[in-house]
């Protein structure tokens, strides 16, 4: 179902480095040896190097990658580029695009494209309804041969209950998922911050946490109701990840992803009015962001999701309220939650590897990327030491609307193997 | 010169300009700012009593007025402050010029920072302007009302006639009434009554006062009855359209929440940011009553923004010998 552009198969030895790989049980020092592009040898070696982990590539399932219509902001040459650079194997990108993703024919155009650019997998969602307009289904069915990976309105909620039940019943024929941006409108709009002590001194109009959690917990019971899965995206509120949780417990097959700001943020960054901190859901309150680091630690939360969303850089150099939603995070996301939550103490290693990795696989019914002798390499080799200041190098991405800018953060990616070539490889390294 | 470069540690550079003094919120300022502020408007109060008006203390100085919004009170009163200080001026409103082709508030400032103003005003209905306008020019900025966020000179003034009609600010309480939810004013205030010790206390329908703001809320209209001064809002009609539901009825609204002599007790004073709507928030009795500032208020926010100015321009106090000795000059 993914695509990316023929590379030349990796030959090379990564000697006495730390193995970690939590889903194949492996956390050892090896040397790994990869023949044309697929890993042959497994062997004890002794640590030359400290601090590089080699683990399986980053896996996303929530990126923007603007193609078609906004090639100025993303193609998918560059948008693959910068997540080889964060350390990603695979990556899935919203149909939010202009055209929409709703036709076998626009469908068809994206995959040949990123047969031929595409530095990592790719795989492309369409639309769960025409134009995302929230009034008829996509011709699923159709969607699913020519090669979508899930279906989601991403950037739109499905408004309409009964057009969502619609969509869970028709897409069970498909065998993919419906990933859903939940958010009522009706509660939601005009806001651009969390309805909180922020937005209230600030005057911003608030978007309550309550319009995410109405959402979800009205998606939820409808996907238990019709007996299918669901996977909620970028999951912002307690109330969202409390209902998550009790649905799960209740057998309902839901899954979750966190974005790296969600998990790092919350709404008193907005205080800068930094229109690189506006994106939807908005940051929440600190309560929030530790119910999304629990529920990531637990398990309740199986993916981390950048919703990488670049923005030209004269759309975002305006008053925060004018400025579109949206922030990059393919090139930092690992670094972030390294930095953030992972050398405080609040996120075992482990753990953050598997929520980026295997966990997105499993929830999307993908490959997972793994060290084993036999299969294709999709490895990232992280210097756990190394810091950087974000925005100091050039971004691969087309556009630099991080969140993260002028921050310096540790862990960076030293080596990322995609499909058995190599995808990225920094200068420093390679001297 | 060869060999080796000298790498010189961060203390050991030689210290930079200092930053551009803005005045962007009130949050922004400690009381000391306030009490200067203050007192260099009396010192200017007592100038504009001369017969010739005009100071020469920022003589060949640009102040650019952009505004986004229309204004009555406040454009003009930041035009006669920079004049009353022999500044030159330049007024720029949205329509008419560059914006209504469609550029942007970057590209506009750019242009406007071309002239090298020292002073830009800037009201913008959008949050954050002003900042995006300090960032891209070398004028210091000072906010004329940006959005529903903030409005600081007029939480100035506000605190100037207070100071001038009660004689203090410090234990006084103040009821601030009507649509909380969207007023820069309200916002300022909050913060200004906080920083000189006034107690506040927000009144309004329940949809109109912010959740979780850090303030004394109630939506009974008796709690104005203990205010020292009671302060109204303006309901702003293009926020009650129909459909909006913030409150049932402007009709509704002014039977429960309207400021009527009835509500008050005589010597308790009335202000109001203005543009006032008669009937709706304040009865027509109480706006032409002797116990109402809001024409004090006008006159305030003159001496006020030359004050702030000032300020700006110079970071310091202003003493009347001082102005003397500028006057002099």
């Amino acid at each position: 179902m993914l695509r990316q552009k023929e590379g030349p198969g990796a030959d090379l030895v990564i000697r006495g480095t730390r193995v970690l790989d939590p889903a194949e049980g492996v956390d050892a020092v090896l040397d790994v040896t990869i023949e044309d592009g697929t890993i042959t040898r497994l062997e004890p070696g002794t640590a030359d190097r400290d601090g590089l982990v080699l683990a399986p590539a980053f896996v996303d399932p929530h990126v923007h990658l603007r193609t078609p219509g906004r090639e100025d902001e993303e193609t998918i040459a560059s948008g693959t580029a910068a997540a080889a650079a964060g350390g990603y194997c695979a990556i899935l990108a919203m149909p939010n695009t202009d055209p929409v993703v709703d036709s076998a024919a626009t469908l068809g155009a994206l995959v040949e494209t990123a047969r031929r650019e595409a530095e990592v997998a790719v795989g492309f969602l369409a639309a769960i309804t025409r134009g995302q307009r929230g009034e008829e289904l996509t011709e699923m069915a159709e969607l699913a041969e020519a090669g979508a990976v899930a279906f989601s309105d991403d950037g739109l909620p499905v408004a309409s209950a009964g057009m969502l039940r619609r969509a869970l019943q028709y897409a069970s024929i498909t065998d993919r998922l419906l990933a859903l941006h939940c958010e009522e409108p009706s509660l939601s709009r005009g806001g651009h911050v969390h309805e909180g002590a922020v937005a209230a001194e600030l005057g911003f109009t608030g978007y309550p946490s309550v319009a995410e959690s109405v959402d979800v917990e009205r998606s939820l019971s409808l996907a238990a109701y019709e007996g299918q899965p669901l996977h909620v995206q970028h999951l912002s509120a307690a109330e969202s990840v409390a209902a998550l949780r009790r649905a799960r417990d209740a057998g309902v097959r839901a899954s979750g992803e966190a974005t790296p700001h969600h998990l790092v943020l919350t709404d008193e960054a907005v205080r800068t009015l930094d229109p690189n901190l506006k994106m939807n859901p908005p940051l929440r309150a600190e309560r929030d962001r530790l119910a999304l680091l629990e529920a990531l630690r637990d398990g309740t939360i199986e993916c981390v999701a950048t919703d990488h969303a670049p923005h030209a850089s004269h759309e975002k150099e305006v008053p925060f309220e004018a400025a579109p939603f949206g922030v990059t995070g393919l090139e930092t996301a690992f670094a972030a939650l390294y930095t953030h939550l992972v050398e405080p103490g609040l996120l075992p290693l482990e753990i953050l590897l598997e929520r980026m990795s295997a966990g997105p696989a499993r929830v999307f019914g993908l490959e997972r990327p793994r060290v084993a002798v036999g299969a294709r390499a999709n490895l990232v080799l992280l210097d756990l030491q190394r810091r950087r200041r974000v925005g100091d190098e050039p971004f691969r991405s087309r556009s630099r609307n991080s969140w993260l800018l002028g921050e310096t953060l540790t862990g960076a990616v030293a080596l990322t193997i995609a499909g058995g070539a190599v995808a990225f490889e920094p200068a420093a390294v390679a001297a | 010169m060869t060999g080796s470069i000298r790498l010189v540690k961060d203390e050991l550079r030689p210290p930079g300009p200092p930053p551009k003094r803005h005045l962007i919120s009130v949050a922004d300022l400690e009381r000391d700012d306030v009490e200067r502020l203050l007192g260099t408007a009396r010192t200017f109060a007592a100038s504009l009593e001369r017969h010739v008006k005009k100071l020469p203390t920022l003589k060949g100085h640009l102040v650019v007025n952009l505004f986004y919004e229309s204004s009555t009170r406040t454009s003009s009163s930041f035009e006669l402050a920079a004049k009353r200080l022999s500044a030159d001026t330049l007024n720029v409103k949205s329509s008419g010029s560059s914006v209504d082709k469609g550029e942007s508030l970057k590209d506009t400032a750019l242009t406007l920072g071309a002239y090298d103003p020292d002073v830009i005003v800037i009201r913008h209905p959008q949050i954050g302007a002003p900042q995006l306008v300090a960032r891209v020019t070398d004028a210091h900025v000072v906010n004329a009302g940006d959005g529903k966020h903030q409005h600081p000179t007029q939480a100035l003034l506000d605190l100037y006639t207070i100071r001038e009609e009660l004689g203090r600010l410090e234990g006084l309480h103040v009821a601030i009434v009507g649509d909380v939810l969207h007023s820069r004013v309200a916002r300022s205030l909050v913060q200004a009554f906080r920083l000189v010790g006034i107690h506040c206390t927000l009144v309004g329908p329940p949809a109109l006062l912010p959740r979780e703001l850090q303030a004394e809320m109630t939506t009974d209209i008796a709690a104005v009855a203990t205010a020292d001064v009671v302060y109204v809002l303006r309901m702003q009609s293009e926020r009650m359209q129909a459909g909006s539901n913030y409150v049932p009825s402007l009709r509704e609204y002014s039977a429960r929440w309207g400021i009527t002599p009835e509500r008050l007790r005589p010597g308790q004073k009335v202000m109001h940011p203005g543009p006032m709507n008669r009937g709706v928030e304040i009865d027509p009795r109480v706006a032409d009553s002797v116990d109402s500032l809001v024409t004090t208020e006008v006159r305030s926010g003159l001496v006020v923004r030359m004050a702030v100015l000032y300020d700006v321009l110079t970071g310091g106090p202003v003493g009347v010998r001082a102005l003397a000795a500028a006057e002099v000059a």
